[in-house]
Formats: C-alpha cells, sequence, structure tokens
C-alpha cells in the first residue's frame, strides 16, 4: 500500500479502537452495544492487515491469543448467565440497577455488552486473517516468501 | 431446572478451545462428560414430568414479556432420543476421530451441535427455536464438510444452500405471524389465533404453507429431499449418526409437530397433506434406494423412506396413528444410528464404502455383522425386533381410518425394504471374497460398546415395547392432541 | 401494504439470483440479498404512523414510539447471517482449491 494510506492508518486506527469502546460501554444509554462495538474494534485490526499487511497485525495479537480471546468472552457470557442462578432464576439481573442515563446502571447488562463485545471482536478478526490465509492455488507458485 | 439442558453443552463448547491448548487430551473427556450428564438428566425428566407439566422462566419476566421453557411429553421423548443417540455417538468418536487431525474442533462443533438440539426440544417461545434451530443448523454444515475433502465440501454446499433457503422461509412465517398477533409466545400465539376474527384467519393459511416447506425442508420430505444423499454419507460416521438419527427428527419431525398441532391447529386439509408427503415419500426412498451401491448413501435414501413412515403416521390424526408415528420415530433412531455406525466401522477397517469390494466380513468382524443383523431386521420389520412393532401400530391405525392405499403402501414399502437390506448383509457380510479383504481386524474397543448397547436397546424395545409405549410415547402423543389447550396449560388457565 | 410487496418483490430477486446464475460467488449473493430481504420485511413490521426512534433520552419526552420488539429480532438475525455467510465463502475457497473452478455445472462429483 502506497504511503499515504500508511501514514493515515497509524493515525486512525487508534481512533477507531477508541470509538468502539464507546459504543460498547454505552451500549445500555445510547443504540449500539457488544456486536456494534465488537464489529468496529474488529474493523480497526483488518485496517491494519489492509494497509501493512497480516504479520503486522498478527505482531500485536498473535492466533492463540485471538482464539483465546474469543473462548474468555463466551465463557464470560455463560458465567453471568450462570450468576443470575445464585438470585433464584437463570439469567436473572442480580446486580444494583442504579439510576437511569447514568453509566453504572441497569446491572448485568454492561458486563455482557464487554463479553459480547470480547468474542465478537475476535471471531470477526479470526474469520478475516483464516480467510486471508487462503490464497489461490495461481497466486502460491509466486507469491512464495 | 430446565436450562440444565443448554447450561451443560454450552458451558462445554466454550471451555474446549482453551483446555484443549492447555493439555492435550481434555477435548474428550469434557464432552463425554456432558454427554453422559445430559442422559442422566433426561432419563430424570420422565419423572419430572410425573407431576405435570413444568415450565420456567429465563430471567424472572413472566409470559408473554419473557422467554419461557416447557416441559411436556413430547419433548421428554425428544430429550431422550436426543441425549441417548449423543452420548453413544461422543463414545464411539474417542476411537474415530483419529483418523482426522484436529479433534478439539470436533468435540466443540458436536457440543454445539447438542446444545442446540437441547434448545429447540425445550424451548416455548417461538423465536428461541428458531435461533436454537438455528445453531444446529450451523453446527450441522461445519460438521459434514469436516474431512474437507473434494465430495465433502461439494455436499456441504449443496446442504448449506437448501438449508439457508429453509430457515429464511420459516423466519418470513415467524415474521407474519408476529405482525398479526404481536406476541411470540407459543401458548400466546395459539389463543390470539383463535380468538381473532375469521378473516383475519387467512394468515394461518400462509404461515401454514411456509411452516411446511421450511420445516419440511429440513426433515427431507420428498419434494425437498435432494441435500440428503449427498450430505448424510460425506459426513463422518459418528455425525451421520447424529444426523440422520437425530436432527432431522428434531428440527423437522419436532418442530413441525409443536406448530402445527399447537400453534396453528390441525385440520383436514394438513392431515391430507401429511399423509399424501409421507406416501410419496415411503415410495420414492425405497425406489431409488434400490440402485445404489455405496453402504452409506442407500442407508440415506432410505432415512427418506422411514421419515415418510413418522409423517404419515401422524399425519392419520387418529391417537393411534399418532402413538404409531412417534414409536416409528424412536426406532429409526435406534436402528438408523446403529447402521451408520456399522457402515462407519466397515470403513474405519476395510476403507471402502462400496458394496461391490466388500465381502465376506462376518468372520473377521463379529460383533459389528451381529448388530448388524439385529439393525436390519428392525428395520424391515421382522419380530421380535422393535421395528416389527411401530409398523403394526401404524399399518393397523391406517386400516382403521379407512386409508386403504396407505396401508397397502406401507406393507409394500416394507417389502421391498426387507429385500435391499437383505442385499447389504449378503454384500458386506455373508459372501466369501478371498484376497482383498485378507488383513481385516475387528473394530476398537469404544466403537464397538457404542454399536451394542444400541443393539442392545433395539432388542429390549421390541420385547418391552408395551411398558414402553405407556410410560413414554402415550404421554408425547398426548401432548400434541391435545391440541389448542397447549395454550391453557402453558398459561395457567 | 405496497411496502411489503417491495420486499417480498426483492425476496424474488434473490431467489432468482440463486436459481439462474452459475458462478458460485452469485449464488452466495442471491442468497444474502433473501436474506436481508426477510429482515427488512420484518423491521417494516413495526412501524407504528408518526412513530419516532425508541431511544429513552435525558431532556426529550418521546411519546410515540416505533416498536423496538423486532430491532432486537432482527440483530440476532443479521449475527446468524453472518455466520453462515463466512462460514459459505470459507466452504466456496476450499472448493475453488480441490475443484479449480466455480462454476456449479462442473462441481458435479455427486450424482445417482
Amino acid at each position: 500500500m502506497s504511503l499515504i494510506v500508511k501514514r493515515i492508518t497509524k493515525i486512525t486506527v487508534s481512533l477507531i479502537f477508541l470509538y468502539g469502546v464507546y459504543i460498547v460501554l454505552h451500549g445500555h444509554i445510547t443504540p449500539g452495544g457488544g456486536f456494534a462495538g465488537g464489529v468496529i474494534i474488529a474493523l480497526s485490526f483488518i485496517h491494519l492487515v489492509l494497509a501493512f499487511g497480516k504479520e503486522a497485525a498478527l505482531k500485536r495479537l498473535n492466533e492463540t491469543a485471538v482464539s483465546a480471546i474469543e473462548s474468555l468472552g463466551g465463557l464470560l457470557f455463560w458465567g453471568i448467565a450462570l450468576l443470575g442462578l445464585l438470585g433464584g432464576v437463570f439469567f436473572l439481573n442480580i446486580l444494583p440497577k442504579g439510576r437511569i442515563f447514568h453509566l453504572f446502571s441497569s446491572g448485568t447488562i454492561v458486563l455482557c455488552n464487554i463479553a459480547i463485545f470480547l468474542k465478537v471482536g475476535a471471531g470477526l478478526f479470526a474469520i478475516f486473517i483464516a480467510l486471508a490465509a487462503m490464497r489461490m492455488p495461481a497466486e502460491k507458485k509466486e507469491g512464495k516468501k | 431446572m430446565l436450562p440444565i439442558f443448554v447450561i451443560i453443552p454450552l458451558g462445554c463448547a466454550f471451555l474446549i478451545p482453551i483446555a484443549s491448548k492447555w493439555r492435550k487430551g481434555s477435548a474428550q473427556i469434557l464432552a463425554n462428560l456432558a454427554g453422559g450428564l445430559l442422559l442422566l438428566f433426561s432419563i430424570k425428566s420422565i419423572f419430572w414430568l410425573k407431576t405435570g407439566i413444568k415450565l420456567y422462566y429465563l430471567g424472572g419476566w413472566k409470559p408473554p414479556f419473557g422467554i419461557a421453557m416447557a416441559l411436556d411429553g413430547m419433548t421428554v421423548l425428544m430429550l431422550i432420543v436426543v441425549n441417548l443417540i449423543g452420548c453413544l455417538a461422543l463414545v464411539y468418536s474417542i476411537d474415530y476421530i483419529k483418523r482426522y487431525t484436529s479433534p478439539a474442533l470436533y468435540y466443540t462443533l458436536f457440543s454445539l451441535l447438542l446444545a442446540g438440539l437441547n434448545g429447540v426440544v425445550v424451548s416455548a417461545d417461538l423465536f428461541n427455536l428458531f435461533v436454537f434451530l438455528e445453531i444446529t443448523s450451523i453446527a450441522s454444515y461445519a460438521l459434514v464438510a469436516f474431512g474437507t475433502e473434494a465430495e465433502e465440501l461439494e455436499a456441504s454446499f449443496k446442504y448449506l444452500v437448501l438449508g439457508s433457503v429453509a430457515s429464511i422461509l420459516i423466519l418470513l412465517a415467524i415474521g407474519m405471524l408476529l405482525g398479526s398477533v404481536s406476541t411470540l409466545n407459543m401458548a400466546d400465539i395459539s389463543r390470539s389465533l383463535a380468538a381473532s376474527s375469521s378473516s383475519s384467519k387467512d394468515i394461518i393459511l400462509y404461515c401454514t404453507a411456509l411452516f411446511i416447506m421450511g420445516f419440511g425442508l429440513k426433515t427431507a420430505l420428498v419434494p425437498f429431499h435432494a441435500w440428503l444423499p449427498d450430505a448424510h454419507p460425506a459426513a463422518p460416521a459418528p455425525m451421520s449418526a447424529m444426523l440422520s438419527g437425530v436432527v432431522i427428527k428434531t428440527i423437522g419431525v419436532y418442530a413441525l409437530c409443536r406448530v402445527v398441532f399447537n400453534i396453528l391447529g390441525f385440520t383436514q386439509m394438513i392431515s391430507s397433506i401429511f399423509i399424501w408427503l409421507g406416501i410419496i415419500s415411503m415410495l420414492v426412498g425405497v425406489l431409488l434406494a434400490i440402485g445404489q451401491w455405496d453402504f452409506k448413501r442407500l442407508l440415506a435414501y432410505h432415512s427418506i423412506s422411514q421419515i415418510g413412515y413418522v409423517i404419515f403416521g401422524i399425519g392419520l390424526g387418529t391417537p393411534l396413528g399418532i402413538m404409531g408415528g412417534l414409536f416409528h420415530l424412536f426406532n429409526h433412531s435406534l436402528f438408523k444410528s446403529l447402521l451408520f455406525l456399522n457402515a462407519g466401522s466397515v470403513e474405519y477397517s476395510t476403507g471402502t464404502r462400496q458394496l461391490e469390494k466388500l465381502g465376506g466380513l462376518s468372520k473377521q468382524m463379529p460383533v459389528t455383522s451381529a448388530t448388524s443383523l439385529i439393525a436390519s431386521l428392525s428395520i424391515a420389520g421382522i419380530p421380535p425386533f422393535c421395528g416389527f412393532w411401530s409398523k403394526l401400530v401404524i399399518i393397523i391405525a391406517a386400516f382403521q381410518a379407512n386409508n386403504i392405499a396407505g396401508g397397502v403402501v406401507c406393507v409394500l414399502v416394507g417389502i421391498i425394504t426387507l429385500a435391499s437390506f437383505l442385499k447389504i448383509q449378503k454384500y458386506v457380510f455373508i459372501r466369501k471374497v478371498e484376497e482383498a479383504m485378507a488383513g481385516v481386524k475387528e473394530a476398537p474397543l469404544y466403537m464397538l460398546f457404542s454399536m451394542a448397547v444400541l443393539a442392545v436397546l433395539c432388542v429390549a424395545a421390541g420385547l418391552l415395547f408395551l411398558p414402553f409405549m405407556d410410560t413414554i410415547i402415550k404421554p408425547a402423543s398426548d401432548a400434541l392432541l391435545e391440541g389448542l389447550n397447549y395454550a391453557g396449560l402453558i398459561l395457567g388457565t | 401494504m405496497s411496502i411489503y410487496i417491495l420486499c417480498l418483490i426483492l425476496f424474488a430477486v434473490g431467489l432468482y439470483c440463486l436459481l439462474v446464475k452459475r458462478n458460485l460467488i452469485k449464488k452466495i449473493v442471491g442468497l444474502g440479498i433473501m436474506e436481508y430481504a426477510v429482515n427488512l420485511f420484518f423491521i417494516l413490521l413495526g412501524y407504528r404512523h408518526n412513530g419516532q426512534a425508541p431511544i429513552l433520552d435525558k431532556e426529550q419526552a418521546i411519546v410515540n414510539m416505533v416498536d423496538p420488539l423486532p430491532q432486537a429480532l432482527i440483530l440476532t438475525s443479521i449475527v446468524i447471517g453472518l455466520g453462515v455467510m463466512a462460514l459459505m465463502v470459507a466452504i466456496t475457497v476450499r472448493l475453488y482449491e480441490k475443484y479449480r473452478t466455480f462454476d456449479i455445472g462442473e462441481i458435479r462429483r455427486l450424482k445417482g
């Protein structure tokens, strides 16, 4: 990719990541939530892949780490649902609800959003890396490094 | 404690990727533990049912605002089918998966499949059923393509496209129902549909057509059967047993019956549609199976024909017919899974599935050939094995309901099935082929254990069929025959 | 009423593309169009006259909102569609490696 794209990418990647985190954390007040924020964060990593190549992104977050984060997100969501059992019913909202329109309100919804964002972000990045690793057979002969 | 059926396999599926990186063989142990626990809980659910229908409201929200889970007779029958075959297929996979390269991936996908199947069966909310149906479908598409050979990928692509079209049609039908009654709880929908004016009852016709198309594609009834003969042979053998023995029954027959009997109402038109689809499936399946020379492809065509029996029995609408159809559903899951596990064991030992190349395995693989003989006699309907009783009940119900043509077709298809399975027995086990099958040994221990347990259950279900029908099949058919009273039982008025 | 008919016309366009085109990638695009047509149908069910976006706000009191339940259901359905599409594309890439063509007429080893 050309020099302009690489310079702009260095600036915008962190901004995109910050925007994704904002959408996840405010999921119970404004539209968005876990899935939308996860997609945006995965897009920041894919932005790195498109500008600098697969190795640059994998140096920051290698494949075992991606798989571990994905499983961790799933386990966190499962654990939050099981915690509701402490209150008597599966999936009950047991943390204090707080006041409406504040950041620390509405119980377990914020934690669920974080768990979903981990799983969706890591999952989409893993799908992209897996598809980018499958080179067409014609390219394989000339692209061998 | 109804969510336990979804909690255990989902937790297992999320734990396996981490656990398998940490220690090598832990995926097998976790998955088999989950399978065993699920089987114990589903046998315990028979006793839960004795004190009435059990309900569970997720998150404490009462219906119609929240998602509900319900346990009635039909659910108990399907729970036993799903978890029994799932547990035995997991035990079989301990040895079979050595032919493939990534066991952790296989066990993750299998646990997701079990989670989806249990979720479909337990759910009492229509969109919740759709979400778990999609989880099951995606896991099964990935498992059919597991070996990544050329033919498996082609079969998986066909299955994927047709399965996605089916899911889209089901979603369209759910959307039409949502637009007309504004609720998604199954009991509430049936109550609102019954109470609405007669002009808005036209929506029931559209939704019936879309549901029969969508769920019929998942069940592989005859105009929609084109994916099954390619997908079932291509999957690894325990997955073929799950697909043919459990998946097409849960997301096909169970979901169709739940929607048609308990939500929309079972009318004369739906009854005749089921009877015709059943008769055509029986005939087409068994006639196309005559010319097959691949072991698993032949078994896949017979699956189409036996599901035709089940739909024909349920479509008759009389209590005896529904009991016969549901008993045949249970029996078919037993003997068809056993036949697919046998085919997998033959392929594991000899490396081929073509009937012309096999031969004379009855001396070298004694357990496999004995269990295969029991399963073949069951599917052909020879007393005292289980298949005979269920086919007899369906034929008697057909003659009682004045459907003479259907009864004659059942008998005819039974005879052709017997001929087809005698062909398998001759070509694979009995005839003598000297040099090609020389070094063939018996299959490893866990595979033999699964096949032996299924064969014992086939014989037991045949000998003890009367107490079995009273405790398990009769509550299931009562739950279906309740029809629109299901709403009253769930909502408590 | 005419909005729903337009949704079903979009569904028919996707179905035409799935049935008639011979290239595998075009079939995947057709399937995607069908899925999104059904999602659109669902969301349009929730529209109410003079309704506004169903978001509670500190300053403004909203009296007339569109129905938020179909929107939540469709979020789930879009995620499911994403999963199926990713699986389809991965299988198509592997099919190209084995068969060396995207044409559905050539990929016919399973017959009978």
